[in-house]
């Protein structure tokens, strides 16, 4: 079909459709298309904003990975970070949701309490936490002192600092998966609980295993995949809080990324550092539209 | 009226107070539990006010008291405010903040309905790159970006700041989502009428996106208003310092008077606690909608 042979009105309306989307699609061309070809390109160089010029050297950053101890071990601090966080940023605020849920009393001002550290900027609050988590005389340490337990040292101790980081991310996120929960949770008809019970379902438990858990399950899906993905994603935490630290035992994947790119100037290595990043967040992208379209042709 | 009119509001009142009559011991345990946990939620922001309050040797005290011995609020916030940059870096923030809005919604809107109303060849592609940009996060594109700015000499500028985030595709995507149930009914009836494509656009569809545009405006507030690792890279001076960034100054013993540096942490935090609290239901609808993307 020729432009032609469109009648004028739909040539006029196709023309004004270009217009419209032509702003945003050069955006995206500059943004995401580009950047994303020059991440790719760049990473088979030796590119480094101290020197002039570079040369090909195929696959030598990704070689270098396999070899760098820095990558193992922010690999390792990532995985561990996500393997504490992921739990309790799925259950806690699943249990606060179905806690909340159903009083009508205190709904709303348990709710924006519990939200209260989302809307918060974060790395405001992480010099809070940083001083709550002090060793020597941070609010958390006298409590335990008081309670008549040992102070533990937060930040400073390699095999604690994880944990501590996890838990101020949780604390950060419980409110924002909460919401989602209550989203989720509200969807879900009153009508199916009454057949529940007339089925002999009464106990909290068996209302929860039969009706709520299978009828929540998209909800818990977008949350899980939300957070594993906030979970590799971890950064203003580290980078306020411990810098890495202590001898690298906080530093994770973008923090490695960030500081072989704009510390040590290693553009080419931490493109290909972005480039493996980016296809672990494909891979769960894929994955969770998978897992959705298995359920819709189950449902 | 009759006396039952006057009689009614009292019962009511009694009804209300009534009503706060925990159900069972379970009920009220429940209840306890989760202003329990609400409070250790909220410590950090009680902590943090109270130690803007008091003197520097005051704010590690081993027995924590809310109101200090000694109240230094006035000259922590008045130092905070009028001696240090904070009100510089806050106008930062904002101008950051407002010009990535304004160009987000300038170039998402027309877009999103060109993909939900309009016939165009590159509208698959167009919306395929969408969906796939939706996954990319600002960390993955830096280095480019970044050595694009120093090309052109921009870095350390309001819009060095703003660019990478010129285009919102989740804003696309959203408002697509929306505009796709408008009735092309009422388009249709609407072009009969004589409305051009803009008219359409501006006395229709706006109007009816509100909601959508007024929840996703929340969402991009507050996420660029806490930002660090982007002006991390792109802000070498304190005159382009925006509020998050500045706290990283804390790091390296930029002000040892630390009743002065959680005065700052407050200031800091403030903006966006206050839109929430005003703006409770936009900010948790801009978080179920971004629901719909899964």
């Amino acid at each position: 079909m020729s432009a032609a042979a469109l009648p004028k009105q739909e040539w006029g309306r196709r023309r004004l459709a270009y217009l419209l989307s032509a702003p945003a699609s050069l955006l995206i061309l500059l943004i995401y298309v580009l950047p994303i070809v020059a991440v790719f390109v760049i990473s088979f160089t030796d590119y480094s904003l101290v020197y002039d010029g570079f040369n090909f050297v195929g696959l030598d950053n990704y070689k270098q990975m396999l070899t760098d101890e820095h990558f193992a071990e922010a690999f390792r601090n990532t995985l561990i970070y996500a393997a504490i966080f992921i739990p309790g940023a799925f259950f806690l605020p699943l249990v606060l949701a179905i806690a909340i849920q159903r009083r009508r009393r205190f709904r709303s001002i348990l709710e924006v309490l519990y939200f209260m550290p989302v809307t918060s900027t974060l790395t405001a609050m992480t010099l809070v936490w940083r001083a709550l988590l002090d060793g020597n005389q941070g609010a958390i340490n006298n409590m335990l002192v008081s309670l008549g337990l040992d102070k533990v040292n937060w930040l400073g101790d390699g095999d604690i600092v994880l944990i501590s980081i996890a838990m101020v991310s949780i604390w950060g996120i419980i409110g924002f998966n909460m919401v989602l929960f209550l989203a989720g949770l509200t969807a879900i008809p009153q009508n199916l609980y009454e057949a529940a019970s007339i089925d002999g379902a009464d106990h909290p438990l068996d209302r929860f295993f039969q009706v709520t858990w299978p009828l929540l399950a998209p909800t818990s899906l977008f949350v899980s995949v939300n957070t594993l993905v906030t979970a590799f994603k971890l950064f203003d935490t580290v980078a306020v809080l411990t810098h890495g630290g202590p001898d690298r035992a906080s530093e994770v994947y973008l923090y490695l990324a960030y500081l072989e790119g704009f510390e040590n100037f290693n553009m080419a290595y931490a493109c290909a550092l972005s480039l493996v990043f980016l296809a672990v967040l494909f891979l769960v992208a894929w994955l969770q539209t998978r897992m959705g379209d298995r359920r819709r042709t189950h449902a | 009226m009759s006396v039952t009119s006057i009689e009614q509001p009292q019962a009511s009142w009694l009804r209300f107070l009534a009503s706060f009559k925990p159900k069972s011991i379970a009920d009220a345990v429940g209840t306890g539990l989760l202003f329990l946990g609400a409070w250790l939620v909220i410590f950090p922001f009680i902590w943090m006010l109270s130690a803007s309050l008091k003197p520097a040797d005051e704010v590690y005290d081993s027995n924590f008291h809310f109101w200090p011995e000694t109240f230094r609020g006035d000259v922590n916030y008045y130092g905070v405010l009028f001696d240090q940059p904070y009100l510089t870096f806050l106008a930062n923030s904002f101008i950051v903040c407002a010009g990535i809005l304004v160009v987000q919604l300038v170039t998402a809107v027309p877009a999103a309905y060109a993909l939900a109303k309009l016939k165009f060849r590159g509208k698959t592609i167009l919306f395929g790159f969408v969906v796939a940009s939706l996954t990319i996060p600002i960390n993955v594109t830096s280095i480019p970006i970044y050595l694009g700015l120093v090309k052109v000499g921009l870095l350390d500028t309001y819009f060095s700041l703003m660019f990478p985030f010129f285009v919102s595709v989740f804003a696309i995507f959203l408002f697509r989502q929306f505009f796709k149930d408008y009735p092309d009914s009422i388009i249709d009836a609407a072009r009969v009428d004589g409305f051009s494509e803009i008219e359409i656009i501006l006395r229709l569809i706006l109007p009816a996106a509100i909601p959508a545009v007024a929840a996703f405006s929340v969402f991009s507030v507050v996420a660029h208003w806490n930002d660090l690792y982007w002006p991390l890279i792109v802000v070498q001076s304190q005159e382009k310092m925006t509020a998050a960034l500045s706290m990283l100054q804390y790091q390296s013993e930029f002000d040892n008077d630390y009743g002065r540096t959680f005065a700052s942490a407050t200031v800091v935090t403030l903006p966006m606690v206050v839109i929430f609290l005003f703006a409770r239901r936009l900010f948790i609808r801009s978080i179920t909608m971004s629901g719909i993307k899964g």
